[in-house]
């Protein structure tokens, strides 16, 4: 049986057909009382699982998944890291995260090929370059690398967009290099792993269908695998927040719409960099695999359903043959929608709810991958501890009745503008 | 080769092309696939991640194998199917993913090293040292990565788009689907039929709608279909004016789904061998194109759908050494076929592996009782049995149902108004079949998905490590997620997962597709909305007279306006400060036309505007105007301009250019929704009325040159903030508003938009003798900060009326929208950013929007975060830089020295905190 | 998606921009004050997953705000009234 992964066990077990690999997690069942219940085994579930069992107390922990782990949000993004946050409450915490990925291979033994390949916003105006130099310089004073790069710069890295007939000219750009992609299902599976190794009950096909309250505090779910207890229950169930919050009675500061993703055939390698359309909807990057990901704009009207309609893949087809008419040529091949759990601010909450020993992780927009490290670091802090960790300290849920919003675009409480 | 009668393709009409740059010769009527097999050649290309050889496995768009860069330079298409491809003169195709040649391809060395690339082996290794990933594994992994070439060059091509509406959309041109829109057309019906095969004489109906080469894409919601049309891809380039491809929305009442079935591969050893195809391609490729793929062939099969491939092939001119059955008891169907030609019968026997390198070389037959036989041959014709093509069925999350009788997923729920018919509904396909979903003892080299080099023993080691779920054994092996998206795969692999874990098909999962149904040009689905054309450009009625006069434009949202008038010489620095002292000093005009206007009546007009505004609007007389400022509900500013009363029931407001649409819609939304029962109408007179500022000490002047001699534009009478209806130039009706957004005497004349240019040249004559220059943003962005109004910088939406120093326009009297949440602690927060100016100490020093401003001996970290510069310019009046910012407790600290720290335009300097108006702070400028 | 607006007939997604939900009510005289009541009607939503009523604006069209009920799940709509309709029987 194999328990680390190296090049040593790849090549042991390649000469021995692959007989010694061991599931990667156990297919676990609810047994007894749970010290913290996750419910939701995508990203952030399983990095709170982790990151509770890895920096916290011995705890009995278990992740509650609804239907195979990692099917929702981690499982249908593009893949994107960065940490070029402009606002006090959020710089902070996604550099963090930041840290976290780039030691998070090591950490868990596990390849979810982080590769910090660089994050462009393209820059088309001087209002737009001015904003861009203020997001620049505030993450610097955050200790966040960002460069601004003029537009000869920019067009010696990436010489192919459209430069000569754009109808919103581009002048430079912002670039994070630090930013990059990362494999999203293997981020999934390897903190499944890794917290599977730590003792967490990872279980599957168990939908939650109620939370029991007594004397006004959480202690246990009702599932389709019957009820389990738990001395604290953490939710991190993205797009689904608001039902199984409304479980327990809470109504939260949050809408659910469909983001939709592309991915084009797989292509020999063509584009390096996380780049970022600035005058209409569009980002791109390419996979390792060679398929080009690229995305814009949620849809815009509420849905739990995981697809989208035309008008936005034909928006974000034409942002990218107006930044890059190279692509006219290249093929979609496979589009989908995932469910954003979007705010009224477009920032997170992590956060303990009003009902005691249930806590909030959900609000995560359409940023929750590049925060999944940092999320599942803050809420098992905000768990075990019963205090928020410093980084995540601006992501409360009274913000919205004090006023304390996290806006990074300014548009106010309209969830689909964020 | 190519047989000598028979097929679709026009003997008369010989095709030159080239593949890998050697000169071959089809037909007419020919694929790229049929050409090639026609010239014998096989061996097309190679496989993704082992580059193991491979040749054509289907014919049509199913197609995993034969993938090629077709054209060159900027028209390079990688991954195009042969299969799919229609032979035209001049073709030039090439293999993709081989290095040198795909005969001896380098890195076919991965397929020999295949053990360790099983499923899933870089998750478990390339991870010391961790900066090793970018700079040396990912590199490699990503350059052996990948299929074909895509152009690094703009695509030369043109695209469109556009509607289409019908009652029923035929998906599919074969018979049943040719039947069903016979059918719903003698109904009545108006009937569109797409096909993605080029135009077919069988095809003939003059009440049907075709679109052949057009494969529907994907379903949406509410009856709507994408459809791409390959309008000229069968040409060398498109004709003059003829776009590449046409993007269809189809909207329908009803469709139905005529798209048949694709066939399954046998899983075997050494399956992928050029030469091993699916035995309905065999045939196609003998009926259609009059082509035998080989010489002579063995058919392996497992149900009586075959029969018709075995008399194709057996009636040609290729020999059948066997057919292999792996069905316990060959059926009747398939001996009393194989007697007629001849051909021996092994029942209960499976292809155990082929043999071969380049191409199949022959078979290991392994039978009933446990023998082995071999057999020579090139062609091995296989058939597991074939799938419904319900894809479309999917795409609004309706899932197949797994029939065992035919043991393939067919269509169930469907979405609305679609129904299913023919081999696509799981009818007459897979006759008295008995599932063989791999032969015993299929092995690292049986390939399941062939693109992507998954394995029959990469699905099991994917079930030993614990990815069963569909989506994961999908996503850890790769499974079905290449360019064919598993169309011969998925279900095969679905069902070695189902023997791997001991379930039933249907238990383990069902297969579930994504649109598009085939890969799809993104230049289609962009449409013509490239370049130019990217965004309609909105022109101000001054644009022709402004471009006469040689104006540099700037884009703003989606106008274009003029940024600045440079004289010879002049940069546009040199041009905005003349411009910027010509006002200061004598007199300019400018087209304002941009900002929103909407004209607003009704007897509730008033209180309407009290509901909008947080300023108070009732005690506004006729002929004023007043500036309004407009929070959104959560308390933050929405936007600001003037609105001024020209009747006693009608308001013309302005809004800022970026929000005009937006703050339309706010009123609508607040007049439709909120307050009903107020008496209000109001319409956007944006692009109806052209609008020209006009500033200047020498304003006045010039404005009476053109104002009819009936209206007395005084001081005493028209003084500032007045508004009017005048006649201008001899009885043109216009508007006169005598605003000020410069800070000098100035009005703003609006007249029909028509009259703009005339209105610009009017004025320009008439200010001849004042020297009256005109100007463009640039200059009225250097006079609004000198001023110090807040604009677009400042009304960023994160910023409070009272950041922006407009606390007293916050009424207290009466409702408003954003009343209340504008009261959260938050935003009365005294240490919240407010407006200043800056200065800098320095004046050689130069302010930057963007800047962050820190205590001057504060250290550059976040904790020490102030605020930071919204705009700056250079102020040809003050003869240096200034700026305006936000700053904590700014209003406390004019005077103050702070720090201006902007590092990454390399910039730290010293400025001097004061008041945000630099420039006439009295205002008596504005009211001489 | 098509809507059918009632002023213009059914028309496509792309004519149409989406506001949020139609069951929240703005407090009518709700204050100055920055009340529980306000916070929900601007910031709180119960997002069911499920049949949703909902603001939408025919934005390329009559510029009329419609209250569209719709089930979230699927995208069915069911029906398609005119806000202004609904908000004067709702203020009656």
């Amino acid at each position: 049986m194999v328990d680390k992964y190296s090049v040593f066990s790849v090549m042991r077990e390649a000469l021995r057909g692959h007989t010694g690999w061991r599931p990667a997690w156990r297919d676990a069942s609810p047994v007894g009382v749970y010290d913290v219940i996750i419910v939701g085994g995508g990203g952030h579930g399983l990095a709170t699982a982790y990151y509770l069992a890895k920096n916290h107390q011995r705890m009995r922990i278990a992740v509650l998944e609804k239907g195979w782990l990692g099917n929702g949000s981690i499982g249908r993004n593009t893949t994107i890291i960065r940490s070029n946050y402009l606002l006090p409450g959020n710089a902070p915490f996604y550099e963090f995260s930041m840290k976290l990925w780039e030691g998070l291979e090591q950490d868990i033994n596990y390849n979810a090929m982080v590769s910090q390949r660089g994050v462009l916003n393209i820059i088309h105006s001087d209002a737009q370059r001015d904003a861009y130099a203020r997001r620049g310089n505030s993450m610097r004073l955050n200790g966040i690398d960002a460069e601004l790069l003029d537009l000869a710069a920019l067009r010696a890295k990436v010489p192919y967009l459209d430069y000569e007939n754009a109808r919103f000219p581009i002048q430079g750009a912002l670039l994070q290099r630090r930013g990059g992609t990362v494999r999203h299902d293997a981020v999934a599976w390897g903190y499944a792993r890794a917290a599977d190794h730590l003792g967490v009950d990872i279980i599957q096909n168990c939908e939650v269908t109620g939370i029991k309250t007594e004397n006004g505090k959480a202690v246990g779910v009702e599932t389709t695998r019957g009820y389990i207890a738990g001395k604290k229950i953490g939710l991190a169930c993205a797009g689904n927040s608001s039902r199984v919050a409304a479980m327990a009675g809470i109504r939260l500061p949050i809408e659910s719409h469909a983001l939709q993703a592309f991915v084009s055939e797989s292509i020999k390698p063509l584009i390096d960099n996380v780049i970022t359309f600035g005058a209409g909807h569009f980002y791109i990057s390419q996979s390792d695999k060679g398929g080009l990901v690229f995305g814009g704009d949620i849809d815009g009207y509420n849905s739990y359903a995981s697809r989208g309609n035309l008008p936005t893949i034909e928006d974000v087809c034409e942002g990218g043959m107006a930044l890059m008419p190279m692509l006219g040529r290249a093929r979609l091949v496979r589009h989908w929608g995932g469910i954003m759990d979007m705010t009224m601010d477009g920032s997170p909450i992590i956060d303990k709810s009003p009902v005691e020993n249930l806590y909030l992780n959900a609000g995560w927009c359409y940023g929750g991958f590049k925060a999944t490290p940092a999320s599942g670091w803050c809420f098992a802090h905000l768990i075990a501890r019963d205090e928020p960790h410093e980084v995540a300290s601006a992501y409360r849920l009274d913000r919205f009745a004090k006023g304390y919003v996290i806006d990074e675009k300014g548009v106010g409480a309209t969830p689909n503008l964020h | 080769m190519r047989l000598s009668h028979g097929g679709i393709i026009d003997r008369s009409k010989p095709i030159n092309f080239t593949f890998d740059g050697r000169s071959l010769q089809g037909y007419a009527g020919d694929t790229l696939a049929s050409a090639l097999l026609a010239n014998d050649i096989k061996l097309v290309g190679r496989s993704f991640k082992y580059h193991r050889p491979r040749g054509i496995l289907s014919a049509g768009s199913e197609e995993p194998n034969a993938l090629v860069e077709l054209r060159m330079g900027a028209r390079r298409e990688p991954n195009t199917r042969a299969t799919m491809v229609e032979l035209y003169e001049g073709l030039v195709a090439h293999s993709q993913n081989r290095f040198p040649s795909l005969q001896h391809d380098l890195l076919s060395i991965n397929g020999k090293l295949s053990p360790f690339f099983a499923a899933g082996f870089y998750y478990k290794t390339f991870m010391w040292p961790a900066s090793f990933w970018e700079k040396l594994y990912e590199p490699l992994i990503r350059k052996a990565a990948g299929l074909g070439r895509n152009a690094a060059l703009p695509d030369p091509d043109t695209y469109e788009s556009g509607h289409l509406f019908c009652d029923v959309l035929v998906i599919g041109a074969g018979a049943v689907g040719v039947k069903a829109a016979h059918e719903a057309a003698i109904g009545g019906a108006r009937v569109i039929l797409c096909d993605e095969q080029p135009p077919s004489d069988a095809v003939d109906m003059q009440n049907v709608k075709y679109l052949p080469r057009t494969t529907v894409f994907g379903v949406y919601d509410g009856g709507t279909y994408g459809a791409v049309e390959r309008v000229a891809d069968h040409l060398v380039v498109p004709a003059p004016h003829q776009p590449r491809q046409r993007y269809w929305r189809i909207v329908a009442k009803r469709s139905v789904l005529a798209t048949g079935a694709i066939e399954r591969p046998m899983v075997f050893t050494n399956n992928d061998l050029p030469g091993v195809m699916l035995a309905g391609a065999v045939e196609t490729y003998i009926t259609r194109y009059a082509v035998a793929p080989g010489a002579r062939a063995v058919l392996f099969i497992n149900h009586d759908g075959a029969a018709s491939a075995l008399a194709a092939m057996a009636a040609s001119v290729m020999a059948v050494a066997a057919v292999v059955d792996a069905r316990p008891a060959s059926s009747a169907v398939i001996r009393d076929m194989a007697a007629a030609f001849s051909v021996p019968v092994f029942s209960g026997a499976v292809i155990r592996r082929a043999v071969g390198k380049l191409a199949v070389e022959g078979v290991e037959i392994c039978t009933r009782d446990g023998g082995v036989v071999r057999f020579g041959c090139d062609v091995v014709a296989m058939s597991g049995g074939w799938n419904p093509v319900l894809h479309l069925t999917s795409h609004l999350d309706d899932k197949p149902v797994w029939d065992d009788a035919i043991a393939a997923f067919v269509p169930d729920g469907l979405p609305p108004g679609m129904t299913a018919v023919g081999a696509a509904a799981g009818e007459e396909i897979n006759q008295n079949i008995t599932p063989l979903w791999s032969v015993p003892d299929a092995d690292a080299k049986a390939f399941v998905d062939f693109q992507n080099d998954v394995t029959a023993a990469d699905i099991r080691l994917a079930k030993q490590e614990g990815f069963i779920a569909v989506e994961h054994l999908k996503r850890y092996t790769t499974l079905g997620m290449a360019t064919d998206q598993g169309k011969t795969a998925n279900v095969n692999g679905l069902a070695l997962m189902a023997m791997a874990t001991g379930k039933t098909v249907p238990e383990t999962g069902t297969t579930r597709f994504r649109p598009p149904y085939t890969p799809v040009a993104l230049g289609a689905l962009a449409g013509p909305h490239r370049g130019k054309l990217f965004k309609p450009t909105r022109l101000t009625p001054t644009h022709e007279w402004a471009k006469s006069l040689g104006a540099v434009f700037v884009e703003t949202g989606l106008w274009l306006r003029a940024q600045y008038f440079p004289k010879p010489g002049e940069d546009w620095l040199a041009a905005t400060n003349r411009e910027v002292l010509a006002v200061r000093q004598r007199v300019g005009i400018c087209d304002v036309t941009t900002l929103g206007k909407i004209d607003i009546q009704g007897p509730d007009a008033a209180k309407f505007l009290e509901c909008i505004y947080t300023n108070s609007w009732t005690n506004l007389a006729v002929g004023r105007a007043r500036y309004g400022l407009m929070l959104r509900e959560d308390g933050f500013v929405m936007d600001d301009g003037t609105t001024a009363r020209i009747g006693e029931q009608h308001y013309v407001m302005t809004t800022t250019t970026a929000n005009a649409g937006k703050v339309f819609q706010h009123l609508e939304f607040c007049h439709q929704w909120l307050w009903p029962e107020l008496d209000v109408r109001f319409i956007s007179i944006t692009d109806q009325w052209a609008q020209i500022a006009l500033a200047g000490p020498h304003a006045r002047d010039v404005l009476r040159k053109i104002v009819d001699e009936a209206y007395d534009v005084s001081n005493a009478v028209f003084g500032y903030m007045a508004a009017g209806d005048v006649t201008i130039c001899g009885g043109t009706s216009a508007r006169l508003f005598r605003l000020s957004f410069s800070g000098e005497l100035a009005y703003e004349i609006a007249v029909p938009a028509r009259f703009g240019g005339a209105l610009a040249a009017a004025l320009m004559a008439a200010g001849a003798e004042f020297g009256i220059t005109p100007y463009g943003t640039e200059a009225l962005g250097v006079m609004r900060v000198e001023k110090g109004h807040p604009a677009g910088n400042e009304l960023n939406g994160q910023t409070s009326a009272h950041d922006l120093g407009f606390g007293k326009l916050l009424s207290k009297k009466k409702d408003f929208i954003g009343r209340a949440l504008a009261a959260r602690p938050a935003l009365m927060d005294s240490a919240r950013p407010n407006l200043v100016g800056l200065k800098p100490v320095n004046e050689s020093d130069r302010l930057r929007g963007g800047a962050h401003l820190l205590a001057h001996d504060a250290e550059p970290v976040a904790a020490n975060d102030q605020g930071h510069v919204t705009s700056a310019v250079y102020s040809p009046t003050l003869g240096h830089s200034i700026g305006l910012a936000i700053l904590k407790h700014g209003a406390s600290r004019h005077g103050e020295i702070i720090r201006v720290y902007d590092p990454i335009r390399n910039s730290d300097f010293l400025a001097e905190v004061v008041s945000p108006v630099f420039y006439d702070v009295q205002g008596s400028r504005l009211h001489a | 998606m098509r809507i059918h607006c009632p002023h213009c007939g059914e028309r496509g997604l792309q004519e149409f921009l989406y506001h949020g939900d139609a069951t929240v009510t703005r407090p009518r005289d709700g204050g100055a004050e920055p009340t529980p009541e306000w916070t929900d009607y601007v910031y709180f939503r119960e997002n069911p997953n499920g049949v949703h009523r909902e603001l939408w604006y025919h934005n390329v069209g009559c510029h009329a705000w419609l209250v569209v009920t719709r089930n979230l799940r699927n995208h069915q709509i069911m029906a398609v009234e005119s806000a202004y309709d609904v908000a004067l029987g709702r203020s009656s």
